[in-house]
């Protein structure tokens, strides 16, 4: 792909009066779009010669409301910025905190965060599984992967009070320490993933049809990666290797062995296989978490503020956190009152969900549509926050 | 290695308020005429090649609204954090849509959600989030959403609580001003 190409934002404009073209909405309301948004496309016959996407319908204000409420409410909020996967944003939103207090906290609060973000990385992977499964038309793995999900979630419920929005990590450590016999039936959870994920590697990725489909689709050239701000698996696919666990360790990241994944073809079955395997290298980062973790010590500094009379003082800060999608960011700025003043969430999707979708829907068949969306694993919520 | 890099920027741009952040972060301010020739050293020069986000802060009380540039060099694991500083009464911006491809869907953003406009920057006044809106960009500090929602959407009650007792013998002997006897 040339330079000029890589820039290119619609520079033709196409003749719709002409009758040779029709336009078609794919969402809001579609099974085959990934959340509450649309694509418009403009087809010739059944290829795509345009796609515009249309976000706006979850909006919900979350950074305008979090300039108006007090630090701890804010934790209501951000959750719900990814729905499937709100741990990243309870985390990235505390520790922007931290940083800004200078709070330090304790190791065993960061192995819990470890975990509690793995285990986040496992459900969100599987239920990802499912809707890439689905997109293709196999309706069979979704049923077991969100089956499988469930078990993940009754361990969040075990370990937090919540299924789907934890509100478990604040600042200074996490909420509480882990009940009694968690590790066992966590890692009854990790065998009964293992099982299944050699199942669905069976049903979905040797299926003929899921292959033929899904490879050569929405292939990704490595010269695009920069300019698009391509983060995550969609990157690694393309061989970049960059996975923020690894080049910039956050948390317990450092301590934990694992090797980053890359792929070579950059198409929907690459990524699709890149992101099996890095659900499983999740169950292997579970596993050594949960045997590796102290037992016992503080999961709190000793000094917890007075949340309802809580200021943070003047400062900014970025923090980020590689999440299922890639670099999942939070810049905050406070001016020392009891509000923050500005809080700006940087969501992987706002550019695979836009841009890239965008240029790498022209050209594929209105058939394929629903998989390539899902192959760039994207989320509505943090496009519009 | 980065001491070197803000020196240079020193030199060249004049860029000011430098303040190092955590290891790996960097914030500093640069003049709004000076900052997309910067950006574009810093992509072409300094391996700053990833931008993170465009976003903007409104400090109404000085009449500026702050843009903000995150930059991300993988090289060398460093983020540059470039403020640029707006008069509020008339926020105009070079667009940096030739500079990353993403860059324009920010700026379009910025459009609707500040008023801050980016001339010559792809599809800046089509909508974004916002449909048929045609207030105050809402992000501005002086746009008040509860005065909005409260025009636009009306009063409505909110719920009544009743004494289960005296609702009940209303409701079942009302013949009898609500008296069981």
């Amino acid at each position: 792909m040339s330079q000029e190409n890589i820039f290119d934002t619609k520079a033709n404009p196409i003749d719709m009066d002409s009758g040779k073209y029709v336009r078609v909405w794919q969402g809001p309301q579609h099974p085959g779009i990934t959340g509450n948004m649309a694509v418009e496309l403009i087809l010739d016959g059944d290829t795509i010669i345009d796609c515009t996407t249309h976000v706006g319908y979850l909006h919900r204000g979350f950074e305008k409301l979090m300039e108006g409420r007090s630090y701890i409410q804010n934790f209501t909020v951000v959750c719900r910025i990814a729905v499937p996967e709100p741990a990243f944003n309870e985390y990235l939103y505390a520790k922007a905190i931290e940083e800004i207090c200078g709070m330090e906290i304790p190791e065993r609060a960061d192995w819990i965060r470890t975990l509690n973000l793995e285990m986040m990385r496992l459900a969100s992977f599987l239920m990802w599984i499912g809707g890439m499964s689905g997109a293709f038309g196999l309706y069979t793995v979704p049923n077991w992967t969100i089956a499988c999900r469930d078990y993940v979630l009754d361990l969040f419920e075990e370990m937090t009070g919540g299924r789907i929005y934890h509100m478990y990590m604040v600042p200074g450590g996490v909420r509480g320490p882990l009940p009694d016999g968690f590790e066992q039936r966590a890692l009854k959870v990790m065998d009964i993933t293992d099982k299944l994920l050699d199942q669905v590697e069976k049903a979905m990725y040797n299926n003929t049809v899921f292959k033929s489909r899904s490879k050569g689709l929405g292939v990704i050239p490595k010269e695009m990666v920069d300019p698009y701000g391509i983060v995550g698996p969609n990157a690694r696919s393309a061989g970049v290797k960059r996975d923020l666990r690894k080049d910039e360790p956050y948390l317990m990241y450092d301590q934990l062995d694992f090797d980053m994944i890359t792929g070579t073809d950059s198409d929907a079955y690459d990524r699709a296989m890149l992101r099996l395997l890095e659900t499983r290298q999740s169950v292997d980062l579970i596993r050594q978490c949960l045997k590796r973790m102290p037992t016992d010590g503080a999961f709190q500094i000793k000094d917890m503020p007075n949340v309802l009379h809580w200021k943070v003082p003047k400062g900014e800060t970025y923090v980020k956190a590689e999440c299922t999608r890639g670099e999942y960011g939070y810049y905050m700025v406070s001016d020392g009152t009891e509000q923050v003043r500005r809080v700006h969430v940087r969501g992987p999707s706002y550019t695979h969900a836009i841009a890239v979708m965008e240029k790498l829907a022209v050209g594929t068949n209105i058939a394929d549509i629903a998989g390539l969306m899902v192959s760039l694993h994207t989320y509505p919520p943090e496009v519009e926050r | 290695m980065i001491d070197t890099l803000l020196q240079q920027l020193e030199q060249r741009f004049a860029i000011s308020n430098i303040n190092q952040g955590r290891k790996g972060l960097t914030n500093c301010h640069v003049d709004k005429d000076k900052a997309e020739s910067m950006l574009r050293e810093l992509r072409d020069k300094h391996d700053y090649v990833h931008l993170s986000f465009i976003t903007a802060i409104d400090w109404i009380e000085d009449n500026i609204f702050t843009l903000v540039y995150m930059l991300h060099n993988f090289e060398q694991n460093h983020s540059l954090s470039i403020h640029v500083d707006l008069d509020r009464d008339n926020p105009v911006m070079e667009s940096i849509h030739n500079l990353w491809a993403q860059g324009w869907t920010y700026q379009r953003e910025l459009k609707e959600m500040y008023g801050i406009d980016f001339p010559g920057s792809p599809r800046v006044d089509e909508e974004f989030c916002l449909e048929g809106w045609d207030q105050m960009p809402p992000m501005r500090r002086d746009f008040d959403t509860v005065t909005y929602s409260e025009q636009q959407f009306g009063h409505r009650d909110g719920r009544s609580t009743e004494d289960p007792r005296e609702y009940m013998r209303e409701n079942l002997y009302p013949e009898r001003g609500g008296d069981a006897k």
